[in-house]
């Protein structure tokens, strides 16, 4: 007997082809993990599933009843829910109103159906307030509103899109001990992940997709490790996330940030009282959840946001009071959080965002060289292997590790002191990762001093010679990455004072 | 001397009966078609037709009450042709997903445009019917509210009652919760399974059709004749309004009977006004009521800039889909 039955599914999108046959088969009362790399095919599947697409060939099978979904309630009505990585929730209606929307009694009563709010998550598990409007939570206690939605609606599968994304190692534990509930009550889960250590942790089996067709199916985790977990995604034995040996000696400071607060446009302090130091060669790490604080201080450093008080200096040379522009002339570099939208600008050509920095010294006062521009685009598509069509043909086609590589390799185009990678990797495939982080590696080599601002501790845990760790605007910890634990970062992540998290 | 002049001033206007009558009609007006407009963008439908929408509201009003001698009858029948008027911003903004700005601009321009021509015989014709006042008993004899409030006619308590039921359908009904719903997030409503279009039109309709029984009003009792420019900006004051009351059927009363009293003692400072025949009841103070007539918008401007500065994080009042046209994602 199998809950979930999907077989060879094929759909097609102009251009590309988002699954070519992929299968799925999930047991009734087991979590199941689906791994790929981004674009591997997994969310379209999902969406197949939950009646988002429909498949231009494939059978969708629910506990062997073959299904055929127009719509997304459709398949909610046939005991599908999912949960998207972006939460669907209304930020201004209350814990109640977004759970019972669509399925609410025709005149509502407040208190009863809190109440019922209220008893079906406590038989769950999932703490919530029903009152409370969405806006006032967290995205841990968001999340735990979106699986509400799906059991209020008494789904059988319940499908998970990167679910631990936005949460802190604590509330991603917290969700393990739901999916297991769930599971024990004989629902199936769904588990979309990138993470090797929670697909061990959380799944009962997994299914693997490469290039839109399943290659591996219904494994035991117990089967799974790293490098059997890459070969399947990516079809080639790679290593990951190993940590990486630096041969630089991290010499004299290149950045000095000092005493640093930034308010927000209501008074609140986002960045509280920040000092750090980032030394030639050396990469600092920034980790934390996301929204403590790290966007401001990256904007704050490299002119684009004014902080309140305090001091940014780029080899002594005190660049507070200067724009964006000025620091940049001064060797700071920075690959902001947006590529799209603040890092580049989609709608113009690769030439046109390669020349953004720096067109002032291409050409002669108000004029452009364009010759000189475009060989200087070609250039740095060169030397960083962008796959573009056409150099005057806009970005927006481009895919995201093209578009970061242009982006980086633009930044790093004027030979900077320092460098500013806000998520730098956050939604690149594999290899698109691997790529940034090899010229990060490179750069720090060459004497480069890198703040490198990550979710991802992997990441972090790689590539950081040290590791600071921010939470509501305050750094509240400092870890060599060589001796700290996972746990004791996170720990310092969601809040716990840093001699706490040690002694764990 | 002058504070004196103006407490003076303000005991003539208070004591002014007339003055009270002109308020609640102007505010019974306004507090119909911004309920409409509300419950438009609580859907998330911009309407900035609501000028051209009471425009053909009152010519048909008019018109109708001509033919039918009875206000409810003609009052009924604007609030259908202003609903079918409606309409043509619902398939183009709704269904088409044309800018929401563009076409209700455009729907004003139409309207006036439209009630200018189809009204011309009706400029000489005296009215046809009347909205009279209603007599509540001994509580019309109440001095003060007696003769004002209690007096007030029938459309006075259909609007009150309507702001209720809206209050009540919005907050307390499924309807409600999927409208609000679409007008926050349509694809949010659309993934719960609410028919985002259907659920949007029917929103337009409903303005209209508040909007079309606010020009009736102003035809068939505020000032019972029909020319083209009778309108006036009224439909401008009830879309400012819709901001100055955040949205909410409650406030946005508050804000009708303000804007209505702004409305009426405008001219009053002007004309030297005085009660009775004695010399002490006039007013003193010559405000050019043009002055008084940009009160309404600049209310609304402080009000804007007040909501701005509310507390952190928390999101806006307007409803987050509004001027957001609606397509299924289907890459």
């Amino acid at each position: 007997m199998t809950a979930v039955e999907l077989d060879g599914i094929w759909k097609r999108f102009p251009g590309v082809i988002a699954n070519a046959g992929a299968s799925l088969t999930v047991a009734p009362g087991s979590v199941h993990a689906v791994l790929g790399e981004n674009g591997a095919g997994k969310t379209t599947l999902m969406n197949v599933l939950a009646g988002v697409y429909r498949p231009d060939e494939g059978t969708v099978r629910l506990d062997g009843v073959e299904q055929s979904f127009s719509k997304p309630a459709d398949a909610i009505a046939a005991g599908v829910g999912m949960v998207y990585q972006e939460f669907r929730l209304i930020p201004t209606f209350t814990v109640t109103e977004n759970v019972a929307l669509g399925s609410a009694p025709a005149v509502l009563s407040k208190s009863s159906m809190e109440k019922q709010v209220g008893e079906l998550a406590e038989r769950f598990g999932l703490h919530t307030e029903p009152g409370r409007e969405v806006w006032q939570l967290s995205m841990g206690e968001r999340q735990r509103v979106e699986i509400l939605k799906a059991l209020w609606r008494n789904a059988q599968v319940l499908i998970l899109d990167e679910p631990t994304a936005v949460l802190t190692p604590n509330e991603a534990a917290e969700l393990g001990r739901i999916t297991a509930t769930m599971a024990a009550e004989g629902r199936s889960i769904i588990f979309i992940s990138h993470k090797l250590d929670e697909v061990k942790t959380f799944c009962d089996e997994a299914t693997v997709l490469r290039g839109g067709k399943t290659v591996a199916s219904s494994l035991s985790v117990d089967d799974l490790d790293a490098g059997r977990m890459a070969e399947l995604m990516v079809g080639e034995a790679t290593a990951v996330s190993q940590r990486r040996v630096r041969t630089t000696v991290v010499g004299e400071r290149v950045l000095d940030v000092d005493n640093i607060i930034v308010h927000d446009i209501h008074g609140r302090a986002v960045v509280n009282d920040v000092s750090l130091v980032v030394g030639r060669g050396e990469i600092v790490g920034i980790a934390g959840v996301a929204g403590n604080g790290q966007r401001p201080l990256a904007d704050a450093i490299a002119g684009l946001r004014q902080a309140s008080t305090g001091t940014v200096s780029v080899t002594h040379t005190d660049i507070t009071g200067m724009d964006a522009r000025t620091r940049n002339s001064h060797g700071l570099a920075y690959v902001p959080e947006d590529r799209i939208g603040v890092g580049l600008a989609p709608r113009m050509n690769a030439i046109d965002n390669a020349i953004m920095r720096n067109y002032r010294t291409l050409g002669d006062g108000p004029l452009i060289d364009f010759g000189q521009a475009e060989s200087r685009a070609a250039s740095l598509i060169e030397r960083y292997n962008i796959k573009v069509g056409r150099v005057d043909q806009p970005l927006a086609g481009l895919s995201g590790g093209n578009l970061q590589r242009l982006l980086v390799g633009r930044e790093l185009d004027d030979e900077p002191v320092v460098l500013i990678a806000a998520q730098p990797t956050r939604g690149l495939d594999v290899q698109g990762v691997k790529a940034i982080q090899d010229i990060l590696v490179e750069q720090a080599s060459d004497g480069v001093g890198i703040l490198l601002i990550s979710e991802d501790l992997e990441e972090l845990f790689a590539l950081s010679d040290r590791l600071l760790v921010m939470h509501e605007g305050a750094v509240v910890g400092e870890f060599d990455p060589d001796t700290a634990t996972r746990q004791e970062v996170g720990a310092a992540m969601a809040g716990a004072h840093a001699s706490e998290g040690s002694a764990h | 001397m002058i504070i004196a002049g103006i407490l003076g001033d303000l005991q003539v206007l208070l004591t002014d009966t007339g003055m009270w009558v002109n308020l609640l009609e102007f505010g019974i007006l306004l507090y119909l078609a911004a309920l409409g407009e509300v419950i438009a963008e609580k859907a998330g439908v911009l309407n900035l037709g609501v000028e051209g929408m009471m425009a053909v509201g009152a010519m048909t009003g008019y018109w109708a009450g001509i033919q039918t001698g009875s206000p409810w009858a003609a009052a009924v029948i604007a609030a259908l042709a202003v609903a079918i008027f409606a309409m043509v911003h619902g398939v183009v903004s709704v269904v088409m997903g044309a800018d929401q700005v563009v076409s209700g601009l455009a729907l004003t321009i139409l309207g006036l445009g439209l009630a200018a021509f189809l009204g011309t015989d009706l400029v000489s014709q005296p009215a046809g019917a009347k909205f009279a006042n209603l007599s509540l008993g001994q509580l019309s004899e109440i001095p003060g509210v007696g003769p004002t409030l209690f007096s007030m006619d029938g459309m006075g308590w259909v609007a009150l009652a309507l702001g209720l039921i809206t209050w009540f359908v919005l907050n307390r009904t499924r309807a409600g919760l999927n409208l609000r719903a679409v007008g926050e997030s349509a694809a949010t409503a659309d993934a719960a399974g609410t028919p985002v279009v259907a659920t949007r039109l029917v929103a337009v309709g409903i303005g209209g059709a508040f909007a079309g029984l606010a020009g009736a009003y102003l035809t068939l009792k505020v000032t019972p004749s029909w020319n083209e420019s009778i309108v006036g900006g009224l439909g401008w004051i009830a879309v400012a309004l819709v901001i100055f009351g955040a949205w909410r059927p409650g406030r946005v009363l508050i804000g009708a009977l303000l804007f209505g009293g702004l409305i009426a003692v405008g001219p009053r400072f002007q004309t030297r006004r005085c009660n009775g025949d004695e010399i002490t009841n006039c007013i003193t103070t010559e405000i050019n009521p043009i002055v008084v007539s940009m009160l309404p918008y600049a209310l609304t401007i402080v009000v804007l800039v007040l909501l701005s500065i509310r507390s952190r994080n928390r999101p806006s009042l307007a409803p987050a889909a509004i001027g957001q046209a609606y397509r299924r994602e289907e890459r």
